[in-house]
């Protein structure tokens, strides 16, 4: 994947404290190119992507981003379909459903966190189910969206502070605020 | 796909109640009486007696020209209300001025929401019109929504403000749920016509879900159409067999996905007199081996269906159960089935009365010539893609279009999703089918060429123009350059509809179209290079439009600014993230005609010029 993870310097310290899609140490000019070939690329484990980076970067080309809105198929088809090939065989009764909403989208989503193994799955279906959704390109010094949650305790925090397993238990629902409330929200924590 | 929906989708005859840019007569609410003789108010009543026979829109507005008295005994007559853009003009404006409103047609967002372009809470709230409406139209009968917000308390509103209510349509609205649906199925005790078409329920934990099938009415009801496939939940099955069964005027049933082909079976032996069926998913419930499903005889019996829909998870091998029907058919939706060509042929085959049909680009070329050869009397054609990426593989080309332009001579509408595209196809298409009056081509790859020539698509799109006479709404994509504005600008004089997508080189491009297409009432343009002057050459004309739609192109603030300034009754929208100096480069632009000032219901991302 284009876009190399490792930042020796302090750089990555500054970004590493700024709210972000990702958990801490992730580039987020890498998250979203990542976003578009995500269909293309098969998951890999962080630490064999740090390695293959170096060597790639030359190579694959980017594939386009995707632009919202286009091709201009209504929403309504594109999740017929999306929801179809999603299907698992649902005779799981320990799915952990929980609702997903991102401002500025009119619709919530539902996601069962069991499906997914550790954050960075997390991330991508996020991005693959909201990617259509996405107001705005990025802009690294000020990221535009923050992903929280509502945890047992009805407090709303950061997703990616806790390990997995504690946070699947704890998440009750999941909001994708603009980065300018979440930011709002930490300073006064 | 009613017929009646297709009046929604495509282009109506021009604008509502106000289609020519005239001051308002009379200042809207005069009654009857005020202070009009005896003698001439004996000639209002014949005349309303006679324009109750009027029913086109586009006469009564001329009709309510002629002088005042026309204008008043217009608006004493008027039944159906349409307003085309809910900000155009004020609810009590609207309801001061037409008193007898059975029927409204309200339209809200603009287009280019279905592709969530437009951020959500922008506005069109249906319930200010309700508010004025619910104290003055006792005898409402007919809502019909499109793109708008409508909330579960405007639906118990209506339930509770109409004693004759009868049908409610919604396309593409939000803001509902069921908890809504259920107090219209209880209250609304003549109800007609339900259809929720393509609407985003709110979402709704699984406790939360009301079985609002269950609600309707014990007694026979007078429901005619019932269509829900977009109400995604799961409903209780028997309550709808029992309210089909009680239902002897039901007609069009669509249901949601989950309704398997046994219980559908149940549903047709309860409606052998439905005309319009949508089949939900088209599976078998059992698990495991084929189960043995007398599918047949049930289309059999039902010797009125004329169009079918759903589909959603069909199993190819029950398909051979509609075959009976086919002939029949005049309209048929396979754009939720993922069909091949193998399985597509045996049924087209048999469709020899088809006029509409939506189908998924699974088919391939191969499905569209079969297509092409069995329905020849096709007036109305929808190819979707099923993996709507730019990069996909793409399984239909210019080889399906040319095949269908070839043996669908009487195609009047197309919508067409590929990959791959020549000139050549499109020229076929414009000299094959002259009655085109929708021609809607979207080349998924941004800026593709001639797949063969490598040349830009202009000469298609112009053949289109300059060869399809009655051409009234138009989508363009792949490459095209100034020169293929120029020839819509040209010849493209009836068009009322135009959508353009990464088009074009330079300001001329926009220029030839807003000097050119004297028609024009809805203009959509998306990431093309049109600058500040490009949308000064369409001030003469602005007032003339429903709206024009810009986003992603060359405009700053100082420009829209400029626009705004000319035109005081221009309603220049800018959806921003706050800032507002004028060299600002604006992302989105909403601008339409409105009698009323900038809303009072924008939110804090729309600023208003």
């Amino acid at each position: 994947m284009k876009g190399a993870t490792c930042y020796k310097n302090d750089l990555e310290n500054l970004r590493a404290t700024e709210l972000t899609l990702r958990p801490p140490g992730i580039d987020v000019e890498e998250v979203i190119r990542s976003a578009s070939i995500a269909t293309k690329c098969k998951k890999r484990a962080l630490s064999e992507k740090k390695e293959t980076d170096e060597n790639e970067q030359a190579t694959e080309p980017v594939a386009k981003a995707q632009i919202v809105g286009w091709p201009p198929i209504r929403a309504y088809r594109m999740n017929s379909f999306r929801s179809r090939k999603s299907l698992v065989v649902d005779d799981n009764n320990g799915g952990i459903y929980v609702k997903v909403s991102m401002d500025g989208v009119p619709y919530l989503r539902k996601i069962d966190l069991k499906i997914y193994e550790g954050y960075e799955e997390l991330w991508r279906a996020l991005e693959d189910m909201f990617k259509c959704s996405s107001l705005v390109p990025v802009n690294y010094d000020e990221p535009k969206y923050a992903i929280t949650y509502e945890d047992k305790d009805g407090d709303w925090m950061l997703v990616g502070d806790v390990p997995w397993e504690m946070f699947i238990s704890s998440c009750k629902r999941m909001r994708i605020m603009k980065g300018c409330e979440a930011r709002g929200q930490s300073s006064s924590a | 796909m009613r017929e009646e929906a297709s009046e929604m989708s495509e282009d109506e005859e021009a604008g509502g109640a106000k289609e020519r840019w005239a001051p308002d007569l009379g200042g809207g609410g005069e009654g009857g009486g005020s202070a009009v003789p005896f003698s001439d108010r004996v000639l209002e009543i014949v005349l309303e007696n006679v324009l109750q026979f009027l029913t086109s829109r586009r006469d009564r507005n001329a009709a309510s020209l002629v002088c005042r008295s026309w204008y008043r005994a217009e608006a004493q007559t008027r039944r159906d209300l349409f307003i085309g853009n809910c900000y155009a003009v004020a609810p009590r404006r609207a309801t001061e001025r037409f008193r007898g409103v059975r029927s409204i047609v309200l339209k809200g967002k603009p287009r280019f929401a279905d592709f969530s372009l437009v951020p959500y809470g922008w506005g069109a709230h249906f319930s200010s019109w309700l508010f004025a409406m619910a104290p003055v139209y006792p005898w409402l009968e007919r809502i019909c929504l499109k793109r708008m917000t409508i909330a579960d308390d405007d639906l118990s509103r209506i339930a509770h403000s109409f004693p004759l209510f009868k049908d409610l349509t919604l396309i593409c609205c939000d803001g509902f749920s069921t908890v809504g649906l259920a107090i219209i199925a209880d209250k609304c005790r003549h109800l007609r016509v339900l259809d929720l078409i393509e609407d985003y329920l709110e979402d709704e934990d699984d406790d939360e879900v009301v079985d609002w099938i269950s609600r309707f009415p014990e007694t026979t009801t007078s429901l005619e159409s019932l269509v829900f496939d977009c109400v995604a939940g799961a409903f209780n099955f028997e309550a709808l067999e029992a309210l089909v069964a009680r239902s002897p005027g039901l007609r069009r049933l669509r249901v949601n996905h989950h309704v398997t082909l046994e219980q559908l079976r149940r549903l047709m032996a309860r409606a052998p007199q439905l005309t319009h069926l949508g089949t939900g998913a088209f599976r078998s419930g059992s698990v495991g081996a084929e189960a043995e499903l007398d599918l047949t005889s049930s289309f059999a019996a039902s010797k009125s269906l004329v169009c079918l829909s759903g589909f959603r998870e069909v199993e190819p091998e029950y398909l051979p159960a509609i075959y009976l029907v086919c002939a029949n058919l005049t309209s048929l939706n396979f754009s939720f089935a993922n069909l091949t060509a193998e399985e597509l042929k045996p049924v087209i085959q048999h469709c020899r009365n088809l006029r509409t049909f939506w189908v998924l680009d699974t088919v391939g070329d191969e499905g569209l010539l079969a297509v092409s050869q069995a329905c020849r009397d096709l007036r109305e054609l929808r190819v979707f893609p099923l993996d709507a990426t730019e990069d996909s593989e793409g399984s239909v080309s210019d080889i399906g279009l040319q095949a269908i332009s070839e043996g669908c001579r009487k195609l009047q509408s197309i919508l067409y999703f590929c990959q791959q595209m020549t000139n050549a196809a499109v020229i076929a298409m414009s000299k094959n089918c002259p009655d085109l009056v929708v021609f809607r081509l979207c080349i998924m790859g941004r800026h593709r060429p001639d797949r063969i020539t490598g040349e830009p698509m202009d000469e298609g799109f112009g053949a289109i123009v300059m060869n399809c006479k009655k051409l009234t709404r138009l989508s363009v994509s792949g490459l095209l350059t100034d020169k293929a504005l120029a020839y819509i600008g040209k010849y493209g004089k009836l068009v009322r509809t135009l959508s353009v997508a990464f088009a074009g080189n330079s300001d001329l491009g926009l220029r030839y179209v807003l000097e050119g297409c004297s028609g024009l009432q809805k203009l959509e343009i998306r990431d093309s290079p049109f600058s500040d002057s490009a949308l000064l050459c369409g001030v003469h004309h602005y007032y003339n439009m429903r709206f024009l739609w810009m986003n992603s192109c060359k405009l700053s603030m100082r420009g829209c600014k400029d626009v705004a300034e000319r035109l005081p009754n221009l309603i220049v929208e800018v959806i921003t993230d706050g800032t507002t100096n004028d060299a600002e480069e604006v992302e989105r632009l909403y601008m339409y005609r409105s009698l009323e000032g900038p809303r009072n219901d924008a939110p804090p991302f729309v600023k208003i010029l």
